[in-house]
């Protein structure tokens, strides 16, 4: 296989990365409607984790944009 | 890499004045112009916030003043009183990196897309942890490596375990801000080399992609704000640790 084509599928291969990254943002805003729903009364109150925590799940997910970078232009 | 078209050409540093330190190029670059007008904005912003400064708060110093009690409440919860003494470097790291990733969207080159920057300020946050373990504690920090209550024969496990997620630190640290900034720049270049080319394809086709650019815009305001509160709260959890050791 030529080389650049191997790097193109591994780059495409690292962006599944963000595959993970969507479940966990799912399961996050998921749980949090749960309890918002369940607990109107707090929701205010739990407004502000659930943006820490997209924040560095989505992290994750970009380490993967980063490997894929990493393999087309390093 | 860099031709005039990819979406990656917005992140090049271009060389305004070269310098050469002993071999070493020092060039003031358009990166360290935009770096020091962030750190000039900053203080104009406190210095003339506080100018005048009332005990009923205006609007001006009241903007100032919620900086100052978000960084302040957000080092207090997580540090505790013993923290109150890094409050200076968190402030001033959390207003850089908000400086920085807000005036990136707004046409000036992103300093923080560069991992350079990223990593100079996530190496400084972790030199200083260490520095404030090991004075505060001498050699007993090195018992953070090796947690208490954790049975003894998993202690070969856990004990390289921590000291490689100890000197992770400083790479996530500087990559989560890095790749979340150009990540979100370069979605914004694809979108926009989108809108020009359907649009030179057929005409209304462009409006697409265009509608998608302010929704995306939006979102990056997000993430520059929230990228530079998780940078501020994970040095506070940090030095959490090496404040309080737990064992």
């Amino acid at each position: 296989m030529e080389l650049e084509a191997a790097k193109m599928i591994g780059a495409g291969i690292a962006a599944l990365a963000l595959g993970g990254a969507g479940i966990g943002l799912g399961t996050l805003f998921g749980s949090y409607m749960e309890g918002a729903f369940r607990n109107p009364e707090a929701q205010s109150k739990l407004k502000v984790n659930p943006m820490l925590a997209f924040a560095l799940i989505e992290a994750t997910g970009l380490f993967g944009f980063v490997i894929a970078m990493i393999i087309l232009f390093g | 890499m860099a031709d005039a078209h990819s979406p990656l050409a917005q992140f090049e540093i271009k060389t305004l004045m070269p310098l050469d330190l002993g071999g070493v190029d020092a060039s003031f670059t358009n990166a360290s112009l935009i770096m020091a007008v962030v750190v000039g904005l900053v203080t104009i912003f406190i210095v003339a916030g506080m100018n005048k400064a009332t005990i009923v708060p205006g609007r001006f110093q009241g903007m100032v003043e919620f900086f100052y009690e978000f960084i302040a409440n957000l080092l207090k919860e997580n540090t505790g009183p013993k923290g109150k003494a890094f409050f200076p470097m968190v402030f001033s790291l959390f207003m850089f990196i908000l400086g920085c990733n807000l005036i990136g969207l707004f046409g000036a080159i992103t300093v923080t897309s560069h991992i350079v920057v990223t990593f100079a300020l996530a190496f400084m946050v972790i030199t200083v942890v260490t520095v404030v373990g090991f004075v505060k504690h001498g050699t007993h920090y090195f018992s953070y490596f090796a947690p208490a209550g954790a049975p003894m024969w998993l202690m070969p496990l856990m004990i390289p375990l921590e000291i490689i997620s100890y000197l992770i630190r400083p790479i996530s640290l500087s990559v989560r801000l890095f790749a979340n900034m150009v990540a979100g720049h370069v979605m914004l270049g694809v979108l926009g080399t989108f809108v020009v080319g359907l649009g030179g394809l057929f005409f209304a086709l462009g409006a697409i992609p265009l509608a998608a650019i302010p929704l995306i815009f939006a979102l990056e305001v997000l993430v520059a704000l929230l990228q530079a509160y998780v940078f501020a709260i994970l040095t506070c959890i940090y030095l959490n640790d090496a404040i309080h050791l737990a064992h």
